[in-house]
């Protein structure tokens, strides 16, 4: 990436940002009026809709972030660290949202706040591991090494996390008793109509734009972060 | 090959006669199982039965904390900040590094838990004579260390590194106590293979997985 | 024996060495001099295959680093700042695991004798818990020989020495010499190994000698070095 690409916002950039605005606007307009009422549910269904698109968000920045931390041990290059980190902080936020909305809708659904649900614990083992991702990094001064080590470990997490929810699956399928073990399939939980579809899609396309503006304006706050430093190196420290 | 494996067995059998000389690790690692098995019959208290199917979660529970006791001693023998230049000076793989510091840990947890499995026995009531028991040991010992020795080197070059490791290792390390617990509970409960072949089963992948990744990457972990 | 050219080495953003280039020849003494915080210890680092370099190009014992790092290790001795010997093994362990790492053979004999070199027979085995910090360092030393390296790389070797210990490694070092292995000594004490080596080579602020500016080479050093650099023709 070239300095001057840096120094100003890139057109693309602009235009991506206007257009996640005009999609999140369009997107509660969907999900709040465009949207029937679930019959069952009522309104806290429509929660449903952010709920699923944050998690399908929070899934794909995070492969994304082993997909570089794999790219950045064979051409260790600086800038696929930045995006890894990018990625990692965008998707521990997705992942809070998707954690959240899903304990407001559990309630009302299931009558708990909190289940033992296979994805639910799922979700929030990898907001732990994404924090312990948060930590390593703090304690590593060295970059290079900091880079090799949070790539290790995001690649990791990318084994380590689909096992877990394996792992739970198994465990709970053989405890029958569990409170909302039978909606754990929540998607199925009520019947789609057409509408119903068409928010959701909408909803997912209009996150998807939004995450990948976010992930720009980080990647580019990395950079400047990086070369900020580079100049203070250069004018203060040997 | 030959002389990799040769100094795989150099490196263990190195961390096996240093902790046979001092003795002070595995010390302890079993003086902490052994507090944490009492402190458990102590606070739950419960009837037998429940006792027994709480078992193997307190088993892994303490195995896994006494096991990260272990991990992070590892590397403090090995120069400062477990910088392992002595090992990375000699003409070995550096993988073959990972996999001698990896069975040396898997030792000391397998010791560790062979002496303080008649304790749970007698605490919990079960029982021991269960081939599919040890099994699970075994393996889910493996998987442990097998993850956590690879972030136990990265760890030791952080900053807060014996608080670091656990945070660390705890949430990788999950399938593999949910699983193990899981094995275990049906063995001890007396339901056999039937319901713990898909435990067993996330133990073999992640005990494959696990260490091809260790042998991928422990050449990062160590450069400088 | 050791040809190193334009070699950088970044910690971060931090450059640690930029643009050494040193050369040794076959058999040849020589010293690395600077101030604390010149390189000195990182350059060495490079060559004993412990640090990888950012840019340039590192030679050692006909092995190009860091590609060829597994071959040059076994030719290459090195004794840094910590003895990287195993507290609770003794003497006589450690030597006989790192022996087997070297895939030595008739390691028995080579320890005999270098135990006997570094006069630590009488107490191989004791726990190295036990030793002093001279104890640690000659058999820090040992160890560094124990495979009759062709490549010395002796990290202040000196510090932490009484007098008498410090002239018996002058005399283990020129006994190495005359056996034809090439020494590059790392010090920022001029007066140890002045009497040693057979030239100097200066290291100041990641840049060797040659490559320093005239204004640093004057002022900015100790004026004792300048001396030996001229004393040293280096």
């Amino acid at each position: 990436m070239a300095s001057t690409s840096l120094d100003r916002k890139p057109r693309l950039l602009q235009a991506l940002d206007i257009l996640s605005a005009l999609l999140m606007l369009g997107t509660i307009y969907m999900v709040f009026f465009y949207a029937p009422m679930e019959r069952v549910m009522g309104q806290v269904q429509r929660v449903f809709y952010f709920h699923a698109s944050s998690g399908w968000v929070t899934m794909v920045v995070l492969i994304i972030a082993a997909l570089a931390g794999i790219i950045y041990l064979i051409r260790p290059h600086k800038k696929w660290d930045v995006l890894a980190v990018a990625c990692v902080e965008i998707g521990l936020v997705f992942a809070f949202i998707c954690v959240t909305t899903g304990s407001i809708w559990a309630r009302p659904a299931w009558n708990t706040w909190w289940t033992w649900d296979p994805r639910v614990v799922t979700f929030t083992i990898l907001i732990l591991v994404y924090m312990a991702y948060m930590l390593l990094r703090q304690g590593i001064e060295d970059p290079q090494r900091r880079a090799r080590f949070g790539a290790i470990y995001a690649i990791l997490a990318a084994f380590t996390v689909p096992l877990t929810f394996f792992s739970i699956r198994i465990w709970r399928t053989l405890h029958p008793v569990v409170i909302g073990s039978g909606s754990a399939t929540a998607e199925g939980g009520f019947d789609m109509t057409r509408p119903m579809v068409w928010t959701l899609l909408f909803t997912l396309l209009a996150l998807t734009v939004f995450t990948l503006t976010l992930l720009w304006h980080r990647v580019r706050l990395g950079w400047l972060a990086d070369k900020v430093e580079e100049l203070r190196m250069k004018a203060f420290g040997r | 090959m030959a002389s990799y494996f040769a100094a795989v067995w150099a490196i263990m059998r190195k961390d096996l006669a240093a902790e046979w000389r001092s003795r002070q690790m595995v010390t302890a690692m079993l003086v902490f199982v052994v507090l944490v098995i009492f402190i458990f019959a102590f606070t739950l208290d419960i009837d037998m039965l429940t006792r027994r199917q709480i078992a193997a979660g307190v088993l892994w529970t303490t195995f896994a904390f006494a096991g990260i006791l272990g991990l992070n001693r590892t590397l403090a023998t090995e120069g400062e900040r477990g910088s392992l230049d002595g090992l990375l000076l000699a003409p070995v793989e550096r993988s073959a590094i990972y996999f001698g510091k990896t069975l040396a840990n898997l030792f000391f947890m397998l010791v560790v838990e062979i002496f303080t499995l008649p304790l749970y026995a007698l605490f919990y009531n079960m029982s021991l004579a269960q081939p599919g028991l040890w099994l699970v040991l075994l393996l889910g010992s493996w998987c442990f260390c097998s993850v956590g020795t690879l972030l136990a080197a990265m760890a030791a070059q952080a900053r807060s590194r014996e608080l670091l490791l656990p945070v660390l290792l705890l949430p990788m390390a999950l399938p593999v106590l949910v699983a193990s617990v899981r094995a275990s509970s049906a063995f001890v409960n007396g339901l056999g293979m039937e319901y713990a072949s898909a435990s067993l089963n996330i133990l073999v992948v992640y005990g494959l997985i696990m260490p091809a990744l260790g042998f991928m990457f422990f050449d990062f972990i160590v450069e400088e | 024996m050791i040809t190193v050219s334009q070699l950088s080495k970044r910690y971060g953003y931090r450059l640690a060495l930029r643009g050494v280039s040193l050369r040794v020849r076959r058999g040849e003494m020589v010293a690395l001099l600077g101030p604390n915080g010149a390189g000195k210890s990182t350059l060495l680092r490079i060559l004993a295959g412990l640090a990888q370099p950012s840019a340039g190009r590192v030679e050692v014992a006909g092995c190009q680093l860091p590609k060829q790092a597994a071959a040059a290790r076994a030719q290459l001795g090195y004794l840094g700042h910590q003895p990287l010997v195993y507290e609770d093994l003794t003497a006589d362990q450690n030597l006989e695991f790192f022996a087997r790492l070297y895939r030595l053979p008739a390691a028995a004999a080579r320890i005999d004798e270098l135990l006997e070199l570094v006069g630590l027979h009488q107490r191989r085995s004791e726990r190295v818990r036990g030793y002093s910090r001279g104890m640690l360092q000659r058999l820090a030393l040992a160890r560094a020989l124990l495979h009759r390296p062709r490549v010395l790389l002796l990290d202040e070797p000196h510090s932490a020495l009484d007098l008498q210990t410090a002239d018996a490694l002058d005399d283990v070092l020129r006994a190495q010499a005359r056996a034809g292995a090439t020494i590059l000594i790392a010090s920022h004490d001029l007066d140890r190994v002045g009497g040693l080596a057979q030239r100097a080579v200066l290291l100041a602020d990641g840049r060797s000698a040659a490559a320093l500016p005239k204004a640093k080479l004057g002022r900015g050093l100790p004026g004792h070095y300048q001396q030996a650099l001229e004393r040293a023709g280096g």
